[in-house]
């Protein structure tokens, strides 16, 4: 069996088994909250499982190769030329073990719920699988069966297990999504059509695209890149499509949010850089200067959004908005240093602002409230919690020696020593939103954990359990590690990303 | 150029330079880990023992491996392994000892171990006594990480490091508000210059395709290839000017000048030993290092060095006047601090670079010595810190007043000790600056000078105050507290528990606290001589150890650097590479006799600045100590008032009443809900979301099924 294969339907499998396991537990008469606590042990064995298979990648991965390794290719429809076609490359390869990671983390933040824990896992695992499904396809029908196979458990997520405006938030999600999903797969056909018609293998069309042997009319090929951005663009999510993301994190239980922003909203940078730029490379290199002022008006506006808003999670929620610009800043410098960054930053956000939400679903449990003013002096009670917010929220702002710092930097070089115009302009206004990181985070940490304790309900807080340090530690700790090592996970990546930076340049050439 | 000079190439030459900088981090990690269970004194040993590790292992390194070395070869590297690598961009874990960075090293390690041992004093029975420790260490490791790295990008590490430990040591007092404000304000207004600092990395990055200070495979340092740029390639030289203006916005914010200054007073409110530490010694004068180490791109931009010359003395005395009228005594001083980094830039600014780090150095000795020096009278005072309630305090605190006695005269260019040599350094060399156009080194001058008169004044005012006269305490003045001191008293008495309950009075310091006083003292009166100039019957030293570094970095502009390095009195800047300057010490002696008559005359005046400071400090105080200040110096000019309403109010009610109300609620999610209402099928969904009933599900499921079924019918179509 392909490893690929395995580490992505180990969870769908999971969902089965916590489904069946039900079934057969429950009809002997196991009482509810006995077989909830089997169904929240199984969910965590089996992404804990999902994540130690998903390391056995490591040692056969080859970073000196561009395309994808440890393929599996078998053909499914046929008459279509779609197949199954998963592997892996220098792209994915750690966005499929930061998804593994999260998993275990997000199980565990999911403890404390009660309704209906069986299906909420299994949606869990089902999003898993879909996501996994997402980096690993490199045929774009699969791509996009996947695509759209996160988007139910998600809508579920939220608007089941949501908060107050929990169906308002999902609806939105799933509303905005589809339209731009919609639009992608017509764009997905017609280069299907182009092509040939015969096969819908990323690895065969982008290279028939880059010789010259498929060629879009230039009419259309706006009009395609343009479908398949604005999926994209909504997913990442790109000012101004981003209104959708901080309904959907306020009411989203603390999982989904970790899910959501750590891994969900790369599916839309990973799909730019996998798609828009190989496929479109003249329309994204004519396109470059206005994404990145997107990008940039992103970075500052998430930034000045999140400084004054009242609720914590919308906080982080638009502090998403403003470091996915950084990312889409550096896929679209079309330099090493920024495309590199780009991808490290999507692993750093998931690592960080997972973390961050994880750390508001800590107080949230306790207090039940997410606004910044109920809370304050928390230090005095939760000093661990709160030591761990603050490395937290560092590595969110980019404190050097933490993770975030070195996506941020690679990202705004590369972009200063870009070719694309006005590259260095748009660098200097970029780089504000590293101060307005530190304003908005800062003041955060400053109204909730720092002060006298003005709340009563605040003064006998619980300090962190074992449960919540086992889901929080890691996630610092990677922190610090992606902190001070980075070339551990870069030199893995640095083939592909070149691969793609050539096929957008060499297109200048011709 | 640079390769006859032997340009240094990244080899490990040494196995230590490593420990100097870990060694603390190691104690951070103890402590920090550990402290909770370790008691007082053992997080206090491993504290200070981490620091004195560093120190020993940087004055044996220093005097046995730097100095030893021929004069121009003073360069030792050490690689750890490489950071991050992409591309043709490198930055390494890897560090750089020559004489600048190691006389940084020496002060930072010396000044830090005596802060370290004052502080285990200081802050007995304090709760948070071993987070108190770790965040000093932590502080010491990215301070040398700092002055020790080997490119630009390791140095902002330290850079933000120590930025962070001060946010942490300035907020230290975790359940005071105003610790917290102070804290956060310290970290923006730091991270508004390191946006600065890190545009002009770029722009090095850039232009000369390496970050690197050193020789780094094939790849020349940038500042050596800076020093080799021809004087007429006016393009480059803009972007010279635009790399040292970016960098002098970095050094604004950690080095607390205008228009950046206004974390540091604010900071007074973290533990004294970090106000010495880390807000007078060592983390502030970060800016003037980041101006020396750079100097090779500093020089070849005129615009730069007086745009220094001019904010470094406007923040000189603007910070000097504000002294005048602070009550607060850590505000006294941190006002003083300010102004004396001033003087600091001032000296970059007119090309004295090296004057400005010798002035670095013994800043540290007397100002560091003046703070702990404070921390003991606030010590011996149970909390107070408000000098109008001081008085008369040398009976009871004999050691502490004799000590500050140096510090105040050390400061205030009392003759032979160590300010004085420094100040007076400065002074001159503005003066007879030949950096900036005709007429300019003397108005920068008649700042520089009145600024030395005032900081004499506020210095004794605060010394009279504190010291003599009458007693103004005890009884009536105790119930007086201002908000301030009512503050410290509460979160102090925490940890002083209830032994010297609130009327006792004044007494002096345990031993674990003056002695460090006294060494500083002994620094401050005899610091200076390693810096005394030729005029005055001195070799200079400093700046001759100092000068090959400067020289090195700027081989091929020998004329300009020279001229700015003051050994061109009277020479002139003349542009174009002077090829054959490789040996300037010949022309240094010739300068040497140059103008000396002048130079002792300017040594006077400032001499007699000195005196004529003290002497209307002591007329004026003595006889009326508590004297009403304009109300506008009190007040600190209102700047953080105009800042608060002209940057951050316009900031928070534009992003909340304009970007959130309505960019983000009204226009952008009016348009989603308004197109997706224009859609039959998508406004019956909108309109189920307000029951909430499951039927939503059904509907949404439903959609997503005919999404996908339609597109396997239109697929099979085909």
């Amino acid at each position: 069996m392909n490893l690929i294969t395995i580490t992505t339907f180990l969870p769908l499998l999971g969902a089965v088994a916590l489904v069946l396991h039900g079934l057969f537990w429950g009809a002997r008469g196991t009482d509810k909250a006995q077989l909830d606590n089997h169904y929240r042990w199984i969910a965590l064995l089996i992404t804990i499982v999902t994540f130690v298979v998903s390391l056995l990648i490591l040692p056969g991965f080859d970073s000196s190769q561009a395309g994808p390794q440890m393929t599996q290719k078998v053909s499914w429809i046929g008459a279509l030329g779609v197949s199954y076609f998963v592997g892996i490359d220098g792209l994915t390869i750690w966005l499929v073990i930061l998804s593994t990671f999260l998993m275990p983390v997000a199980v565990l933040a999911s403890w404390n719920v009660t309704k209906r824990v069986r299906e909420y896992m299994v949606f869990l695992l089902i999003l898993e699988t879909g996501m996994l499904g997402v980096f690993v396809s490199f045929d774009m029908f699969l791509f996009y069966l996947f695509f759209e196979v996160t988007l139910i458990p998600m809508y579920f997520l939220i608007g089941v297990w949501g908060g107050e405006r929990r169906i308002y938030a999902a609806v939105k999600f799933f509303v905005y999504t589809v339209v731009g999903s919609l639009l992608m797969l017509i764009a997905i056909i017609a280069v299907y059509i182009y092509n040939g018609a015969t096969t819908f293998d990323i690895v065969e069309i982008t290279s028939n695209i880059a010789t010259g042997a498929t060629i879009i009319p230039a009419g259309l090929r706006l009009w395609l890149w343009m479908a398949f951005a604005l999926a994209f663009f909504i997913k990442v999510p790109l000012f101004p499509l981003h209104t959708w993301l901080p309904d959907a994190h306020v009411e989203a239980p603390t999982a989904g949010s970790i899910i959501l922003a750590g891994v969900l909203l790369k599916m839309g940078t990973y799909g730019l850089m996998r798609f828009n730029l190989p496929l479109f490379p003249d329309i994204s290199q004519k396109a470059a200067p206005f994404v990145m002022a997107l990008a940039v008006i992103g970075i500052i506006y998430g930034a000045l959004v999140a400084m004054i808003q009242p609720d914590m999670k919308k906080l982080v929620a638009y502090s998403s908005v403003s470091h996915l610009g950084f990312v889409v800043l550096g896929i679209f410098s079309f330099t090493e240093l920024g495309m590199q960054g780009a991808l490290y930053q999507m692993l750093n956000h998931g690592i960080s602002t997972g973390a961050l939400f994880l750390c508001v679903g800590i107080i949230y449990e306790r207090r039940h409230t997410r606004l910044i003013a109920e809370y304050g002096g928390l230090a005095t009670v939760m000093p661990r919690y709160s030591t761990l917010f603050i490395v937290v929220a560092l590595s969110s702002l980019g404190l050097p020696l933490l993770n975030g710092f070195v996506g941020e930097f690679l990202i705004l070089i590369g972009t200063f020593s870009s070719a694309v115009p006005y590259a260095k302009l748009l660098t200097v206004f970029a780089a504000t939103g590293v101060i307005l990181s530190a304003v908005y985070l800062l003041w955060m940490l400053q109204r909730v954990l720092f002060g006298e304790i003005t709340k009563k309900d605040n003064a006998e807080l619980e300090e962190m359990n074992w449960r919540e340090k086992t889901a929080l530690i890691p996630l610092v700790i990677m922190a610090i590690v992606m902190g001070v090592g980075p070339m551990i996970f870069l030199r893995g990546t640095e083939k592909s990303v070149n691969s793609i930076r050539e096929s957008v340049q060499s297109i200048v050439r011709r | 150029m640079a390769d006859a000079r032997g340009s240094p190439h990244a080899i490990d030459q040494t196995t230590m330079l490593k420990w100097i900088v870990l060694a603390p981090l190691v104690g951070a990690i103890i402590n920090g880990f550990f402290g909770k269970r370790l008691g007082e004194k053992l997080i206090g040993l491993i504290a200070s023992a981490s620091v004195a590790v560093s120190a020993v292992l940087a004055f044996t390194v220093f005097f046995t491996q730097l100095l030893p070395l021929p004069a121009d070869q003073r360069v030792i590297t050490e690689h750890l392994f490489t950071w991050i690598k992409v591309g043709s961009f490198q930055a390494d874990f890897a560090y750089l000892l020559d004489p600048l960075s190691g006389i940084y090293i020496l002060f930072i390690t010396g000044v830090g171990l005596l802060i370290h041992i004052y502080a285990t004093g200081y802050m007995h029975g304090d709760p948070g006594y071993y987070r108190f420790f770790t965040y000093l260490n932590l502080f010491m490791f990215m301070m040398l990480t700092l002055v020790l790295a080997d490119n630009l990008l390791l140095l902002f590490v330290g850079w933000e490091g120590v930025g962070l430990c001060s946010y942490l040591l300035i907020g230290y007092y975790i359940r005071r508000k105003e610790a917290g404000d102070a804290a956060k304000k310290a970290f923006i207004t730091n991270r508004i210059g390191d946006f600065g600092y890190m545009i002009a990395m770029f722009l090095v990055f850039t232009t000369f395709g390496t970050i690197s200070f050193v020789t780094k495979g094939g790849v020349v340092g940038f500042p050596a290839q800076a020093a080799a740029l021809p004087a007429e390639g006016l393009w480059a030289l803009g972007t010279l000017t635009g790399i040292a203006l970016l960098l002098f916005v970095g050094a604004t914010g950690k080095s607390a000048q205008i228009p950046l200054f206004v974390w540091l007073p604010d900071a007074m409110a973290g533990p004294t030993p970090v106000s010495a530490l880390i807000h007078a010694a060592t983390m502030v004068t970060a800016g003037v290092y980041l101006t020396a180490r750079c100097s090779a791109v500093v020089v070849k931009s005129p615009t730069a060095m007086a745009v220094m010359a001019v904010i470094g003395a406007a923040t000189a005395i603007f910070a000097a006047t504000i002294g005048l009228a602070q009550n607060d005594i850590k505000k006294v001083l941190a006002y003083s601090t300010v102004s004396q980094l001033g003087y600091m830039f001032l000296a970059c600014g007119v090309g004295a670079i090296t004057a400005g780090v010798f002035h670095v150095v013994t800043h540290a000795f007397f100002k560091a010595l003046l703070f702990l020096g404070s921390g003991s009278v606030i010590h011996g005072m149970h909390e107070e810190q408000d000098i109008r309630r001081m008085g008369g305090l040398r009976k009871y605190m004999p050691i502490t007043f004799g000590t500050m006695m140096a510090g105040w005269l050390a400061i205030s260019g009392f003759p032979l000790l160590s300010g004085f040599f420094s100040k007076d350094e400065i002074l001159w060399k503005t003066w007879s600056t030949t950096a900036l156009p005709h007429g300019w080194g003397r108005a920068l001058w008649v700042v520089a000078a009145l600024t030395a008169l005032i900081t004499a004044v506020y210095m004794t005012r605060m010394m009279v105050m504190t010291f003599f006269g009458e007693s103004r305490f005890g009884g009536a003045g105790h119930s007086g507290h201002d908000d301030h001191s009512k503050q410290a008293h509460h979160s102090k008495n925490d940890h002083h528990g209830e032994d010297h309950g609130h009327h006792g009075d004044p007494h002096e310091s345990p031993a674990v606290m003056w002695i460090p006083l006294a060494v500083l003292a002994v620094l401050s009166v005899v610091g200076g001589f390693v810096g005394v100039p030729a005029a005055l019957g001195g070799s200079n030293h400093f700046e001759h150890f100092l000068e090959p570094v400067i020289a090195h970095v700027a081989p091929a502009g020998e004329a300009a650097p020279h001229a700015a390095m003051g050994h061109g009195e009277g020479h002139g800047i003349g542009g174009g590479p002077a090829a054959a300057s490789v040996d300037v010490a010949p022309a240094a002696h010739a300068e040497d006799h140059h103008d000396v008559g002048t130079e002792r005359l300017f040594t006077v005046i400032s001499v007699l600045l000195g005196f004529l400071g003290i002497g209307i400090g002591a007329a004026v105080w003595l006889r009326n100590p508590l004297k009403t200040m304009p109300k506008v110096l009190e007040e600190k000019y209102y700047v953080d008032e105009i800042y608060e309403s002209a940057v951050i109010q316009p900031l928070e009610h534009t992003s909340r009443d304009l970007l959130w109300k309505v960019v983000d609620v009204r226009i952008i999610d009016g348009f989603v809900n308004g197109v997706a209402k224009s859609f039959a099928g998508l406004s019956g969904i909108l309109r189920y979301t307000q029951s909430g009933s499951a039927r939503n599900y059904a509907a949404v499921i439903l959609i997503g099924a005919i999404i996908i079924i339609g597109y396997f019918g239109f697929l099979a179509a085909r």
